[in-house]
């Protein structure tokens, strides 16, 4: 599991090493970067939601993306996995680079079981938590027993123990925390690259976000993450790296620990500051 | 394509993804034209079935013309058909169904939607959901042998001893006859009225109630000089669905109306609609040019109930876009 | 506001909910009225043989309803194959593809399919299967029934796939599941306790039905062996029994209906019952 993340198997990979950032700086080209995205303009219909942002997503690690609502953060986070797809009359332009392939050119079923996603409210399928989970196995096919893969899941969702005699259960009788782990699960199980996190704790309690964040510091070295939070402690505790969106525009985007104590922008200050947001 | 490159990049991890990759893609595609046949098929039934009744009547139509509606010798031995029969005795039953089913359904409806308590509203409503649900042969059992003695017994010498004068009370009275089959009648599209009325009048706006009540009106006051008011044309609509429904109306009609191809002024007399006449002689039917007149009734019905549905539609609309204005 | 007024006012207010509750107490008694009679005068003449003979020849008495019996379910088989199918596929179409201008046209023509009066569909019937048939089948009352079932289960499967929470297709094509894959693995599973029951239930409808098979199924007295020969239905057997001159008849109409309508209901109520236990949007 803890391979160099991305390292020598990516195709098209910049660097074969992670060179650790000098403070100050946001990731550069010497840092691997899974998804590179440049020029992002995002519309709904006529209106525009996202403006000219250009963004790079290191490999391994945890990025946050953070600002007020309505800001464009998830518009952003759903264009990576093609998820505006489904919305009509949307559309964008600038380009998109996962491991630099253009997203738009690979297949869409295949660029969403390489980058996954948790959501906001707990989805899980009117099945058993078993079927949850198995289902991202069955729908693409696998290696391997089935009911190995989704122990395997399970635990790297630290759900395991909590479900392990009710695999057969239905998956709404748990809880709204152990549902949303449950999610991760099932997202995990078809072994994605990048997992998309669209605030996935804020219809969680205190506890069951604690578990969460845990859980994500566990899983980021096999796996890139990006989650979208509006909890700006959040973001301080658990990301490396953060950007912070206003308006549809990327205002800042470094080290989660410069951007928080010295920000370069009075903006993103007055965001953290809690001025206003 | 994209799809080897990938899979040569993720060898190491346990899931390889397959090159079916690009056949689910089709798949997406294959599923929306099967659906859409699917759909499609619908079309195509329905303008098979008017298609069917236009060519099938036109030997009567060519034959008859516009005097088909005029005439009212209906003779299948002569090969004379004329449609003023069963047009009148579809149009008396249907009228006076109405007449007696809108003010009770009306009635029921605003007891249900408005003054009673939800849980008794809703038990009634679903017991009225369950009458709707009756077959109309069961109606017409219960009207041979529950209301049509019921006539000759009880209700035909009451209403010729009180209102004997008139001439729609004159005449023999056998059971069977056109009032039996308008009662029958209204007891089936009662409940379409109901419902239907019932929903509009629940989708009024809370604020008109409570304004009204808000300035001193009572519960039955506000209910009929606002909400009603307001809900008027969807109820109005209720009227016109509940009306198709009696013009289509078929069984119970047919065992309780005598089955006579007569115009008459008595409400005693036996008659026939156009729904019902077909129940009875369509089986029957010999020679092209009589079936080709049933067929052209047919359509003739058909023609209606599509154009009182569709005036029923747009004033239910109507009512649930912004209330009371309509028609 | 003088009090008298007000005390008149009052009391019509009274009145008004006490005629209005009359109108629907009175109305619903009518259902158990109609019960009550189906149960006293059909229980009397339901027996053993009613289910398992053929109807005696006219005028004598005895014999029973099976061949109706089976024929009204060979009937519906048809129908079922014949209608359930377009009306789910249409739906899940309606629910999931539907392009807007195509949707509207499809929609209002079931619409308009299901304001068809009954008749008009055995008149349809008729001139498609009875007339190159040259004879009254089996074949083509299933037909007419099976175009009634359509609007109906197309309008209630639309219904409850739509009800499925657009939450739950975004988890499943968030997985790399293709759109019909989520459709037949997710969306499919979720909604099909109201699909089904809107299936029985059309089902249920077109049980009654008598109309549309006075001139497809038409009647048998026999067994109707295959599906290319007319067909004995328990409604059309009410029907005929019950305009007949034979009290003997008369009774088995009875007992027919009584089983009939008590079918109908089952479905009706056990289907309600369903629906609110699992919790399903219980609209129209």
């Amino acid at each position: 599991m803890v391979s160099a993340s991305g390292g020598a198997n990516a195709v098209g990979a910049k660097v074969v090493r992670v060179v650790p950032n000098p403070a100050g700086k946001a990731p550069s080209e010497e840092t691997s970067v899974r998804f590179r995205i440049s020029n992002l303009n995002f519309f709904y219909g006529p209106k525009q939601a996202v403006f000219d942002v250009n963004l790079n997503i290191p490999t391994g690690k945890i990025t946050a993306l953070i600002g007020p609502s309505g800001c464009g953060k998830s518009t952003f986070l759903r264009t990576l996995n093609r998820m505006n797809d489904t919305i009509r009359n949307s559309h964008w332009t600038g380009s998109i680079l996962l491991d630099d392939q253009d997203i738009t050119k690979i297949d869409v079923v295949g660029l969403r079981r390489r980058v996954g996603m948790v959501f906001q409210r707990p989805n899980p399928f009117p099945k058993s938590v078993y079927d949850n989970v198995a289902y991202g196995l069955r729908v693409n096919g696998h290696q391997g027993r089935l009911s190995d893969l989704v122990e395997h899941s399970l635990r790297r969702a630290a759900l395991w123990d909590e479900v392990k005699d009710h695999l057969h259960k239905s998956a709404l009788a748990l809880s709204g925390g152990q549902q949303q782990r449950l999610c991760i699960a099932r997202a995990l199980a078809v072994d994605p690259e990048v997992l998309l996190l669209d605030e996935p704790c804020s219809a969680l309690d205190p506890v069951s976000t604690a578990k969460i964040e845990e859980l994500m510091f566990q899983l980021k070295d096999g796996c890139t993450m990006v989650i979208v939070t509006h909890n700006m402690q959040q973001a301080a505790r658990a990301s490396e790296f953060t950007a912070f969106m206003l308006e549809g525009r990327l205002i800042e985007h470094s080290e989660t620990s410069r951007l928080f104590t010295t920000p370069r922008d009075p903006r993103t200050e007055a965001y953290i500051t809690g001025r206003f947001g | 394509m994209a799809s080897n490159v990938s899979a040569a990049a993720h060898a190491p991890r346990p899931l390889r993804v397959r090159a079916l990759v690009r056949r689910l893609a089709d798949g997406d595609a294959v599923a929306h034209i099967v659906t859409l046949t699917f759909a499609a098929s619908i079309i195509l039934i329905t303008s098979l079935l008017v298609y069917q009744l236009w060519i099938h009547s036109a030997d009567s139509r060519k034959a008859f013309g516009w005097h088909f509606w005029t005439n009212s010798t209906w003779d299948p031995v002569f090969e004379h058909f004329g449609a003023l029969p069963f047009i009148f005795g579809t149009v008396v039953t249907s009228a006076i169904a109405l007449m007696i089913a809108l003010p009770l359904g009306l009635a029921a409806a605003i007891f249900l939607a408005e003054l009673a308590p939800r849980p008794v509203s809703d038990a009634i409503s679903f017991l009225i959901d369950l009458l709707a649900a009756v077959p109309s042969v069961i109606y017409g059992l219960l009207g041979i042998f529950v209301v049509v003695p019921l006539m000759r017994t009880v209700i035909g010498p009451l209403l010729k001893d009180t209102l004997g004068f008139l001439p729609i009370f004159r005449g023999p009275n056998y059971g069977l006859g056109l009032l039996t089959a308008s009662i029958v009648l209204s007891i089936m599209v009662v409940p379409y009225i109901i419902s239907v009325s019932r929903e509009i009048l629940l989708t009024v706006p809370r604020d008109q109630r409570e304004a009204a009540l808000a300035l001193g009106a009572t519960r039955w006051e506000a209910t009929w000089k606002v909400v009603v008011p307001y809900a008027r044309a969807g109820i109005m609509g209720s009227g016109f669905l509940a009306l198709a429904r009696a013009l289509g109306e078929t069984m119970a009609v047919t065992m309780v109306i005598g089955n006579a191809a007569v115009i008459s002024t008595s409400l005693f007399s036996p008659a026939d609609t156009i729904a019902s006449m077909l129940a009875n002689q369509f089986s029957e039917a010999t020679g092209t040019i009589y079936l080709s007149a049933l067929i052209e009734l047919g359509l003739v019905l058909f023609l209606i109930t599509f154009i009182l549905n569709g005036a029923a539609r747009l004033l239910i609309l109507a009512t649930e876009r912004g209330g009371g204005h309509a028609a | 506001m003088n009090g008298f007024r007000l005390r008149w006012r009052k009391s019509i207010n009274i009145l008004m909910l006490t005629l209005t509750g009359v109108a629907a107490l009175s109305v619903v008694s009518v259902l158990f009225l109609i019960l009550g009679y189906l149960i006293w005068n059909g229980g009397k003449s339901l027996s053993w043989d009613f289910f398992t003979h053929l109807p005696a020849p006219v005028g004598e008495s005895g014999g029973g309803m099976a061949n109706a019996i089976v024929g009204s379910i060979k009937l519906l088989v048809l129908a079922a194959l014949f209608g359930l199918p377009i009306g789910l596929i249409g739906g899940i179409y309606l629910a999931e593809f539907g392009g807007k201008t195509f949707s509207f046209v499809v929609r209002y023509t079931t619409d308009l399919l299901n304001g068809v009066p009954s008749i008009v569909m055995g008149i349809f019937a008729y001139s498609l299967v009875v007339v190159p048939m040259k004879h009254f089948s089996t074949l083509a009352g299933g037909f007419a029934l099976g175009v009634m079932v359509i609007p109906i289960t197309l309008r209630s499967s639309e219904e409850f796939l739509r009800a499925v929470p657009g939450s739950m297709r975004e988890g499943a094509l968030a997985l790399g599941a293709s759109k019909w894959r989520t459709i037949a693995s997710v969306v499919l599973p979720a909604a099909k306790g109201g699909i089904v029951t809107g299936m029985l239930l059309a089902l249920a409808r077109v049980a009654g039905e008598t109309a549309p098979l006075l001139f497809t199924a038409f009647g048998n007295q026999f067994w109707s062996p295959g599906w290319t020969q007319p067909i004995a239905s328990l409604p059309v057997m009410i029907y005929t029994y019950a305009i007949s001159a034979y009290p003997d008849w008369h009774r088995q109409a009875w007992a027919a209906g009584l089983i009939l309508l008590g079918l109908v209901l089952l479905a009706n109520i056990g289907t309600r019952a369903a629906l609110n236990r699992g919790g399903a949007d219980r609209s129209v």
